[in-house]
């Protein structure tokens, strides 16, 4: 059998598809999948290509787009004061939350990994607010408790510390957006905790027997067991957190000073309020190269720590 | 060595606990929150309301504007819905044929369903803003509607895929060499076996259809048609004074839909995830 293509196995695919000619039958499950190449080409493909074609133009969408050549990018990476800023906030809050999240969910997972009583109800408690991820109740929710004299000012009066301007401060303004990604790390606990479930029992029982320390044990086995698993869900975080918006956008609307501005927001008030969808084509062809590398090192770095035991 | 375990246990109980309670905590404040006088919100640690008022869930639901919430909660879900199950129709046929044809390309487009997995949406965004124009589309849920349709959600297809791939092939094969035709082999014998997966399916797709922001707020313009989600966020983009309690209030009336479902089906959202290791 033909050995399963890394992506494959990364997603954790079960077996290849054979090669088993056109016969009757299988041109009726071609065309059951032409559903989505259907779908794919029209939602999918045209937009992508058309949006890199946009993001050499001039398009407002009122009239036909005008050819300009490189000079929105020219623009973005030379002119544009508030793209370098909406860049480096975007990579901040990445930064901060993606390993933030994925560390919180590995060590509440492994907390959790026990025969415990009650365990499916804490699970379920952990999981609650990544129910609501994305939503725009959170981020009220969120902007409320944050607020100047909010409820977490308040605890920090109770205990005798100085008020922070959790919104209104530009450097504490991205760490409350960065917190209420943080608190949504349920998703990737559970998906942990499936991953820890599945490590051979016996391999932790040689270990023991052979004298190997708690901390060993868990860099030699259990982290090596589940990187497969951490790999995808860190690339998955990644582009869900380039791509931030909502929380920008209705925690902080972007301030104070731009100082959440990311580049999600930045896109959606170039192109819908602005109209200048070409100029905000080409800020998301940058993020998309920006996702792309980051992607890239993170495959290419993955044969020195991601190990998959079914070779 | 079992009392050492037994008070290791007690450790992780009480530290389970206590974080636990930390995460919960922003969402039991917001509960007593809706019960509070908008003062009685800020600049106080007490959680309780000093007076138990369902004023902020009445004030707050027939809003100041032309439309009550239950106007955004029929949109929502007659956007949610429709969407929701024309996302299972069309993605478990296409999980069919992936999963049990060998057709010459299955492994390719596979494999490219696999990468559109990683296409991020701000890319997409604006050229399908501009085709939906063109189509007449925009502010309406045909923006919603048709992608689903045709199976655009490469999640559910990957994670039909999956699932299909570990029942056995000999069930519709011997199905097929009795004469079943390929369709009814899938309605008849897979479907009833997929039911947990298309559960798992459905329960994401309505959650996220729900929760989505992003692009409710790009397609969807006129209040009269505006879901949950951007009534929400209308009501604290006003100038004047926020009834903060009010609007509290209806974001809690918002998400309770959710929470039940998640309690009765907690199963599921757990097997979906571990399945396919979905965000969440």
């Amino acid at each position: 059998m033909e050995k399963l293509s890394g992506l494959e196995k990364l997603a954790g695919s079960r077996e290849a598809p054979k090669n088993g000619g056109w016969t009757k039958r299988n041109k009726t499950g071609f065309m059951y999948v032409c559903i989505w190449i259907a779908g794919f080409a029209i939602f999918q493909l045209y937009p992508f290509i058309s949006s890199l074609i946009y993001s050499f133009t001039d398009y407002n969408i009122f009239d036909a787009p005008k050819f300009v050549g490189f000079s929105n990018y020219v623009k973005l990476f030379t002119k544009d004061r508030e793209f370098w800023n909406s860049m480096r906030v975007t990579l901040q809050y990445t930064f901060i939350t993606v390993p933030g999240k994925v560390i919180l969910a590995l060590i509440v997972a492994m907390i959790l990994n026990r025969q415990l009583k009650g365990i499916n109800f804490i699970r379920t408690v952990y999981y609650i607010p990544s129910l609501l991820s994305g939503s725009v109740a959170v981020s009220i929710l969120w902007k409320v408790l944050f607020m100047n004299d909010g409820f977490i000012n308040s605890l920090l009066g109770a205990v005798h510390l100085p008020a922070v301007k959790w919104l209104g401060d530009p450097g504490t303004a991205v760490v409350t957006i960065c917190l209420l990604e943080i608190w949504q790390f349920g998703s990737s606990m559970v998906l942990f905790l499936s991953a820890l479930k599945q490590v051979p029992k016996d391999l932790y029982e040689a270990a023991r027997i052979d004298g190997a320390s708690k901390p060993r044990i868990f860099f030699k086995i259990t982290l090596p067991m589940i990187s497969s698993i951490a790999f995808f869900n860190i690339i998955m975080q990644l582009i869900t957190a380039l791509q931030n918006f909502t929380s920008a956008f209705v925690v902080t609307n972007g301030g104070p000073n731009k100082a959440t501005y990311v580049l999600g927001m930045k896109l959606y008030m170039d192109a819908f309020k602005y109209f200048k969808m070409g100029y905000a084509c080409a800020t998301s062809w940058i993020m998309f190269v920006v996702i792309l590398i980051l992607t890239l090192i993170l495959f290419m770095t993955s044969k020195y720590w991601v190990y998959y035991y079914d070779e | 060595m079992n009392k050492a375990k037994s008070k290791n246990h007690l450790l992780a109980y009480i530290l389970l606990g206590l974080f636990g309670l930390v995460m919960l905590f922003p969402v039991i404040w917001m509960f007593f929150a809706c019960f509070k006088t908008n003062n009685e919100i800020f600049g106080s640690l007490k959680l309780l309301p000093s007076s138990w008022s369902f004023e902020a869930f009445q004030k707050g639901w027939h809003t100041t504007g032309t439309y009550n919430y239950l106007k955004y909660f029929l949109n929502t879900f007659t956007l949610v819905v429709p969407t929701t199950l024309l996302t299972l129709v069309s993605c478990s046929i296409v999980a069919y044929g992936f999963a049990r044809f060998d057709f010459p390309g299955n492994r390719i487009w596979f494999m490219i369903l696999i990468t559109t997995l990683m296409l991020p949406n701000a890319v997409i965004v604006i050229p399908r803003y501009a085709l939906f124009q063109k189509l007449g589309w925009l502010d309406t849920y045909m923006t919603y509607y048709a992608p689903a349709a045709l199976g655009c959600y490469p999640f559910f297809i990957f994670m039909l895929v999956q699932f299909m791939r570990g029942l056995p092939r000999d069930l519709d094969e011997s199905a097929y060499i009795d004469g079943c035709g390929p369709f009814q082999c899938f309605v008849q014998i897979l479907l009833p076996l997929l039911k947990p997966a298309l559960f798992s399916a459905g329960l994401f797709q309505f959650l996220w259809t729900w929760n989505d922001f992003f692009n409710t707020n790009i397609y969807i313009n006129t209040v009269a048609k505006y879901p949950v989600s951007l009534a929400l966020r209308m009501s604290i983009d006003v100038t004047s004074n926020i009834e903060w309690n009010q609007v509290m209030a209806m974001a809690l009336v918002s998400v309770i839909p959710l929470i039940v479902l998640f309690f009765a089906a907690q199963k599921y959202f757990v097997e979906g995830i571990a399945t396919t290791g979905l965000k969440g």
